[in-house]
């Protein structure tokens, strides 16, 4: 009879892990496919039209109130300054939310400037990342995090696929996450350009809705044949992000990662995160069945306990 | 000869009106454009008219096609080749000095029907005209080769900032 109810109990076991497998992609289906909020502004950064006069960077500083830089803000020697034995050139950091990079890349006759700062996915893995919900994606457009429930776990900064999130290394007792935010609070959400977009002399940074961007792009690229190399950057990568980028020169050439996939990052533990509720349900359940199985298995052992005793025996009469 | 001198006449005439149009359109020219788009950070640039007109090859150069001598632009040829000369020459008529304004964007957004969806904000306009050409015939192409800085832009860039690190960084 318990051989029976075994075998059943082991049938709908693999039933249960069968149905999950099953569900667990219809899950993600439902939970997932935010396709980013419609009227969601965003920038398009033309490196072609990049001269490098760092005025953003000195925007960027002022509007935000950032601490005074090591150099002025027209100092170009910054553009020779690598860390890292060479590899890494300038990152956003506590101090600095952007940074312009100068390439002199193979295929350019003259150096190519990159501005390097949050580039505002639609579905930011910081946002995924982070336990305690200090960060938002506004309607607006803009990825902003509360640093007062921020606890420093710097999550987020392992999360992000460009690199962007900087930690206030130099504060002892309440450090926590900077970056850029779109200049959302003073600027974005009353209707305005961020400070870098409204200082830029040459319209490198064109700023409007996202949608309209993505037109705008397309159409640069189509009417000037040679000019661009034919991607816009950021439409489609990692879920879209709300700073696109036309170049000249391939992306790879100017620091970007060439091929980082178009599905968010939050994709690649979607599907893991939706079988938690299922593992929830069944666990339960199914340890139940092995507890109460066991249990019978001791009642049905007496004999193999009395042969195990006799065994005992045996060795201590040895 | 009555045939001649009707012609003379005819041909002092037409000297004479072209002569006085020709008068009355140089004299909307200006010799000399005060550009303060950036005068909080910046002295305003006083730009020579009168000595850039003569270097160009024709007005199209930096007018486009509104300046009623053609334009060579293949991208415009198509619709503009016989425009003639527009309404307004200037540069602020058609682009604006506040590209990303909401009102901007969102009137943008509303014409359905506008080609020219991507026209540069004035500051961008003049930039890119003055530094593309200065590039090409050797003009001054730094920032403060035209621009005089004012004491607050020299705060705002941070003229003071001492350099405590090497170049090579710190990090």
């Amino acid at each position: 009879m318990s051989g029976i109810s075994r075998r059943r109990f082991l049938a709908a076991s693999v039933a249960g892990c069968a149905a999950t497998t099953l569900a667990g992609p219809k899950k993600a289906l439902a939970a997932g496919s935010f396709s980013g909020y419609p009227d969601g502004m965003g920038v398009l950064v033309d490196l072609t039209r990049c001269i490098g006069c760092r005025s953003c960077e000195a925007a960027c500083n002022k509007e935000q109130n950032l601490p005074a830089p090591q150099k002025p803000f027209d100092d170009k020697s910054v553009f020779d300054e690598t860390f890292h034995g060479g590899k890494q050139k300038r990152r956003p950091d506590e101090n600095a939310y952007t940074v312009v990079n100068r390439y002199d890349a193979e295929s350019a006759s003259k150096p190519v400037y990159r501005k390097v700062q949050c580039n505002h996915c639609s579905e930011p893995a910081c946002l995924s990342s982070c336990f305690v919900n200090a960060y938002t994606k506004t309607p607006e457009g803009a990825v902003v995090y509360n640093s007062k429930v921020c606890v420093g776990c710097r999550n987020c900064m392992v999360a992000c696929p460009f690199n962007i999130p900087g930690y206030s290394y130099s504060s002892a007792f309440d450090p926590v996450v900077k970056k850029c935010i779109f200049c959302h609070e003073t600027r974005l959400k009353n209707g305005l350009p961020p400070a870098c977009v409204e200082i830029c002399p040459q319209e490198a940074l064109t700023f409007g809705k996202r949608k309209e961007l993505i037109k705008i792009g397309h159409q640069r690229i189509q009417t000037h044949p040679g000019r661009y190399v034919d991607h816009l950057y950021g439409e489609k990568e990692l879920g879209g992000t709300h700073w696109m980028y036309l170049s000249s020169v391939p992306f790879e050439e100017v620091g970007f990662d060439p091929n980082p996939g178009n599905e968010p990052i939050i994709n690649n533990v979607k599907d893991f995160l939706s079988t938690v509720p299922m593992v929830l349900a069944i666990w339960p359940a199914m340890f139940t069945g092995f507890h109460l199985l066991a249990k019978k298995q001791e009642g049905h052992g007496d004999h193999e306990h009395d042969v195990e005793e006799h065994h005992d025996e045996e060795g201590g009469a040895r | 000869m009555s045939a001649k001198q009707i012609l003379i006449t005819l041909m002092t005439a037409l000297t004479f009106v072209m002569a006085v149009t020709l008068a009355q359109a140089f004299d909307d020219v200006p010799d000399q454009v005060s550009i303060d788009l950036m005068a909080k950070y910046f002295d305003s640039v006083e730009f020579d008219h009168e000595m850039h007109t003569e270097l160009g090859e024709d007005c199209s150069a930096c007018h486009h096609h509104t300046a009623g001598t053609g334009t060579v632009d293949d991208r415009c040829v198509r619709c503009h080749a016989d425009s003639g000369e527009a309404a307004t020459v200037s540069c602020r008529d058609c682009h604006v000095v506040d590209p990303f304004s909401a009102e901007h964007i969102n009137r943008k957004a509303a014409d359905v029907y506008q080609f020219h969806i991507d026209t540069p904000g004035l500051k961008a306009a003049y930039h890119w005209n003055c530094i593309g050409c200065h590039e090409e015939m050797d003009g001054p192409t730094g920032c403060q080769d035209c621009h005089a800085r004012t004491p607050e832009g020299d705060a705002f860039y941070h003229k003071d900032a001492q350099a405590s690190a090497s170049a090579e960084g710190g990090h």
